[in-house]
């Protein structure tokens, strides 16, 4: 039994990090370093938790789905900014998103000190979401949420996406050359870009809105432990296959529930996760560059 | 002192760190490899710092700063220079390692006792005669000695990069390590070089924020401040005085605070702490199209 809540945890703890690798991994596979998921998912759980906090009794088939979507345009407009940004001023995305990670993290620290606050004016925080906002439990006597199917399910579209449509070809094409994808194929590499950019925004602002709709309940400061840089191992790991995304993200929700569970048991600090998922970065680099195969795709853009 | 004086010595204390290292960076960058890792280096020489000083004192705590931002450096290397892995990567991972290595590190042997380790901290020490200088004397000549040896740091490798033919070899790496191969350069030890350089100047950093300026060691102390120093380098356009300018704006943004507090303004102190984030970007989107970075930087073609 006890293992059977732990495994809903680990699911739980993997949902968003399934979310925010699908975001890394989409915009990888295009070329753009979008280190920025963590704003991304910041800004998104700060919409949702705006938006679930005003919603009136509304039914939760409609006001769940409200809740999503203000999550996912919240972080496709966090993420454009940076595109904005990459398309007129050429400002390098990493920067940028780097960037807008801190911006995020200082407004969610001034939004839930004012306009957001709970109404007693006590605690840095929203008012939680009511009953009827909260995100269904899947498997009883866990805390396992639709997230995790939500999660799962975009896994699969972006997969099918990738394999069977002009846009998941298009994506593929500009992240496997730029300049052939142009020539060759005859494709808008710069809007393909921008559109993927705002997707992989989209994806972790949904990140943020799951953890607030199916766990937190409400926003804070510190509501992400760095999902979004775990993001970046995650996606790594899964070789930027949106399947595999699903097994890397579980792993590391695994890894993390279980690195606090053994910081209880035996003291161990749980920052080792962290520890353990830069090495396993590493160690994809390294055997992919010795092996001379090819784990990631070819990136040939320069910074200039 | 008078506000203004408070603000102009909050520039210069914000702006020692970042300048050391984005100069670090700069010249790495010019040598065409981009380091994300140097965040890592910062906390890593944070907490080398802070063992180092609780040992042996001030220097002691500087040379383990240093030191230890060159092994991150040097794990960075490995991967990005001489497995020329994507460099992007590489760095991401050796700042997550460095973040989860000294966070571990210090949970484990520091923070569980309870009791922290008191570490000597550097005073401020003026210069006297040019400390008395009206409005900037202070700010500029009132620090603690690390942030001296910047003055002397910063004009002396202008002088390396732009006089000297060791200086030429690493810009012609930056610009094509295989035209430089050609010219009998050995690239890859160029940059080698250049990003342990970079490495232990981003050490440095970390050990002026706890040596000079907080006086403990805090995880995740270097709050993206490696980051920062890789924008600044770009605003500063690859150039040791352009960096060291930009360091100052940067700085001088964040030092903004002074003032408005000084003038009695409530506004949400969140805004002054998001307010150089948001600077850097306007102001990396207004050097558009006027910059030129290293021809070859950040690409991973063999050499």
């Amino acid at each position: 039994m006890i293992e059977y809540i732990l495994l809903g945890d680990a699911l739980v703890r993997a949902t968003p990090l399934i979310l925010t690798g699908l975001a890394v991994a989409l915009a990888f596979r295009a070329g753009v370093f979008n280190i920025g998921a963590e704003g991304q998912l910041l800004v998104g759980a700060a919409a949702s938790a705006a938006v679930g906090t005003r919603l009136g009794a509304i039914p939760s088939v409609i006001s769940i789905p409200l809740l999503l979507l203000a999550g996912a345009v919240a972080g496709g407009i966090w993420a454009g900014i940076a595109a904005e940004l990459r398309r007129r001023f050429a400002v390098l995305e990493i920067i940028s998103t780097i960037m807008l990670n801190f911006i995020a993290i200082h407004a969610v620290s001034f939004l839930v000190r004012g306009p957001l606050q709970e109404p007693t004016g006590i605690y840095p925080q929203t008012e939680s979401l009511s009953d009827i906002l909260q995100l269904p439990i899947i498997a009883r006597g866990t805390r396992l949420h639709l997230g995790f199917v939500i999660a799962v399910v975009l896994a699969c579209v972006l997969a099918w996406t990738y394999r069977y449509t002009t846009m998941g070809f298009r994506v593929r094409a500009v992240g496997a050359g730029r300049r052939a994808a142009a020539s060759a194929g005859n494709i808008n590499v710069e809007r393909t870009s921008y559109r993927v950019f705002l997707l992989s925004g989209a994806l972790a602002g949904l990140a943020g809105s799951v953890e607030v709709g199916g766990v937190t309940f409400a926003l804070y400061e510190n509501i992400s432990p760095g999902y979004g840089y775990t993001a970046i191992a995650v996606a790594l790991i899964a070789g930027l296959r949106p399947l595999a995304v699903i097994g890397s993200g579980i792993f590391f929700g695994i890894l993390e529930t279980g690195a606090t569970a053994l910081q209880r048991e035996f003291g161990i600090p749980s920052s080792t996760a962290s520890l353990i998922e830069a090495l396993l970065i590493l160690v994809v680099l390294g055997v992919g560059k010795t092996r001379g195969a090819a784990l990631l795709p070819t990136w040939r853009r320069g910074f200039a | 002192m008078s506000t203004l004086e408070t603000f102009l010595e909050g520039t210069i204390r914000t702006a020692t760190p970042l300048a050391f290292a984005a100069i670090g960076e700069t010249v790495a960058e010019r040598a065409g490899v981009i380091n994300i890792g140097l965040e890592g280096a910062i906390i890593a020489g944070a907490f080398g710092a802070f063992v180092g000083a609780g040992i042996g004192g001030i220097w002691s705590g500087y040379a383990v700063a240093g030191i230890s931002g060159f092994t991150m450096a040097a794990i960075f290397a490995l991967f990005a220079v001489r497995l020329r892995a994507d460099q992007i990567i590489a760095g991401t991972a050796v700042s997550l390692l460095a973040l989860g290595l000294t966070a571990t590190l210090y949970r484990q042997f520091f923070s569980v006792t309870g009791a922290g380790l008191t570490i000597p901290t550097m005073a401020s020490r003026e210069i006297p005669g040019l400390s008395g200088i009206p409005v900037i004397g202070q700010a500029l000549f009132a620090q603690p000695p690390i942030t001296y040896l910047l003055y002397v740091v910063i004009p002396a490798l202008w002088w390396w990069m732009y006089r000297t033919h060791a200086g030429l070899a690493l810009r012609a790496v930056g610009e094509s390590p295989r035209a430089a191969t050609a010219a009998g350069i050995s690239s890859t030890k160029v940059q080698l070089l250049a990003v342990l350089f970079g490495g232990f100047m981003g050490g440095i950093a970390g050990g002026v924020l706890v040596i000079a300026q907080a006086g403990t060691f805090a995880e995740g102390m270097s709050a993206g401040r490696g980051f920062i120093a890789i924008a600044i380098v770009v605003l500063g356009r690859w150039h040791p005085i352009g960096v060291a300018a930009a360091a100052l704006t940067f700085a001088a943004a964040s030092a903004l605070q002074y003032l408005f507090q000084a003038m009695g303004w409530a506004i949400p102190y969140q805004i002054f702490l998001g307010l150089p984030y948001v600077v850097t970007l306007l102001a990396l989107a207004g050097v558009a199209g006027k910059v030129s970075a290293p021809a070859s930087l950040g690409r991973w073609k063999r050499v």
